[in-house]
């Protein structure tokens, strides 16, 4: 469904993807860990069309999008949770998803869609007429999943969804994915929580300093000596 | 009192001029942060384009409404357009430069309309021709509304009223608001960011020429320097209000419009242009974000 083949990226001078190749095929959960500045972000951006690459090329469903403009993208099925989660904090909840909805006009899907989201996210519905800006991290953090699921994608790109919350409300993020992998998403998990990622995700990688260190079966990542010492703490 | 409700209508239209320009920087500064100098000079071109349709359709020897709507309109497509080029030839290659570069840009394009404007409609000043005839109505209490400034207030209103549906209840509209936040964000929503830039340049630009041809009505004398100082008041309107909120671009023109009358009228014309900048420093003084404008908040 997803290839991204020996992609070089680079930002000025710093060169934050150094060849990167990864797929992910239809129906699975693929995770993506890495330290700090390993360049997780930076894949995601330009599977999204956020950041030009130098070199390589990422196709989606066959189709080349190496050099395509990002609302195209999402307008073929890709969307995305970004990092930091970027809602619109001066917009309420509903103008949020009803963004996240731009690019379709199938009004009755739509509104299938927000009670789905809703579903999903209960919270969201009491919260509804309330400003993004004032919700709590949490929250955003699943107005930004709800949003991006708005678009009804084929693809669905999550960068750090457990970052900043409470451990509980961790497990009930990571629950939620593989509730919308469920439902036929195919999901690529960038996370700092490493055991969580692999322990809801088919397949890993590990990225370090912008290449590809491993790749394998999540289950046989969980058990790999350089993983378990680099990224699950022992 | 007299005197004072007369100066009050006065600088309330003449404000009204101020605020339909002030809406354009307004926008564009929260959209691309930044500031639009050529923008007095679309409302300078907005003033000729009118000029030239009032010849065209003959409006001037036999004035009727329709004819001044159609005056109207032509010169709000015809600045749309300018709009359209500037941005796509002038802003949108630098988009991605330093701001310096968007600045010096900014100050180009300015001198370019000016000096473009010299060559096309020569240095004299031309009259712009009384497309509607001139009546004045009483309002009681020795107050008077001339019928031109029924028409400024009317119009205005109706085109800020009309704004304010698109930018609340339209797909665009909604979208400008989602760029404004944040053009990564918006692109993830799968928003063509370019497309939203051209139209809100498009929609500042044709309000600024409504405001060319309604200001001339009162003040027919125009000339390609004609955009400099009310670009400049009107820019400060913008700041005053908030720079990047709408309703502070309205409330700001409004506010300078009446400052300006009234400085005029109790104080020294000289210091008619001298209010905007006093107005400006105070304004930076005590609520730099402006009047409805929010102070910076972090964003999570
Ligand atoms: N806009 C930018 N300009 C310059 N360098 C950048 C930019 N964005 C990222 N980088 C650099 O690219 C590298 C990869 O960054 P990226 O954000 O992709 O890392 P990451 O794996 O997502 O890290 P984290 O886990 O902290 O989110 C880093 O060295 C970073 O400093
Ligand atoms: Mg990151």
């Amino acid at each position: 469904m997803l290839t991204v083949d020996s992609l070089d990226v680079y930002y000025g001078a710093v060169h934050a993807l150094k060849g990167v190749s990864l797929r992910a095929e239809a129906g699975e959960v693929v995770t993506l860990i890495g330290a700090n500045g390993a360049g997780k972000t930076t894949l995601l951006r330009s599977i999204s069309g956020l950041v030009p690459s130098r070199l390589g090329k990422v196709a989606f469903e066959g189709k080349d999008i190496t050099r395509m403009p990002p609302h195209d993208i999402v307008g073929l099925g890709i969307s995305q949770s970004p990092e930091g989660r970027m809602v619109f904090a001066n917009l309420s909840v509903v103008d949020n998803l009803e963004l996240g909805a731009y690019r379709r006009k199938d009004r009755a899907g739509i509104r299938e869609d927000y009670d789905a989201v809703y579903r999903l996210f209960p919270r969201l519905l009491e919260r509804r007429r309330q400003t993004a800006g004032t919700l709590s991290g949490g929250e955003q953090q699943m107005l930004a999943m709800g949003r991006a699921l708005m678009s009804r994608p084929r693809l669905l790109l999550l960068d750090e969804p457990s970052l900043g919350l409470a451990p509980l409300l961790v497990r009930e993020i990571f629950r939620t994915i593989l509730e919308i992998n469920r439902r036929g998403v195919t999901v690529l998990l960038v996370e700092q929580n490493a055991h969580m990622a692999l322990s809801i995700a088919g397949r890993g990688y590990v990225l370090e300093t912008g290449t590809v260190k491993l790749e394998d079966q999540a289950s046989r990542l969980l058990q790999n000596e350089d993983v378990k010492k680099a990224y699950l703490g022992g | 009192m007299t005197e004072f409700l007369q100066q009050l209508v006065n600088g309330v239209t003449l404000g009204l001029g101020y605020a339909l320009i002030a809406l354009g920087y307004t926008m564009v500064y929260g959209i691309l942060r930044l500031i639009n100098f050529a923008h007095g000079d679309v409302y300078m071109l907005g003033a000729f384009f009118g000029f030239y349709a009032a010849r065209l359709t003959g409006a001037a020897v036999e004035p009727n409404p329709l004819k001044a709507a159609g005056i109207l309109l032509i010169s709000m497509v015809g600045c749309g357009l300018v709009g359209f080029l500037i941005e796509r030839f002038a802003y949108k290659p630098v988009r991605k430069s330093s701001r310096l570069a968007a600045l010096i840009t900014a100050i180009g394009v300015s001198l370019l309309l000016e000096n473009g404007g010299l060559l096309l409609f020569g240095a004299d000043p031309k009259f712009f021709p009384q497309i509607v005839r001139a009546t004045n109505i009483p309002l009681g209490m020795g107050v008077t509304i001339s019928n031109q400034q029924i028409i400024i207030l009317v119009v205005s209103v109706a085109l800020m009223l009309a704004l304010r549906f698109i930018v609340l209840n339209t797909r665009a509209g909604k979208a400008m608001r989602a760029v404004s936040y944040s053009h990564t964000a918006a692109a993830l929503m799968g928003i063509s960011v370019d497309r939203i830039i051209t139209f809100t340049f498009v929609l500042g630009s044709m309000l600024a020429a409504a405001a060319g041809v309604l200001v001339a009505l009162q003040n027919p004398k125009i000339e390609p320097y004609m955009g400099i100082m009310p670009g400049l008041k009107a820019f400060v309107a913008a700041v005053l209000g908030g720079i990047g909120n709408i309703p502070g671009a309205v409330l700001g023109g409004l506010v300078m419009g009446i400052a300006e009358v009234m400085v005029v009228g109790y104080l020294s014309p000289t210091w008619r242009d001298a209010i905007a900048f006093v107005l400006l420093i105070l304004i930076l003084l005590v609520r730099p974000s402006g009047l409805l404008g929010q102070p910076p908040a972090e964003k999570v």
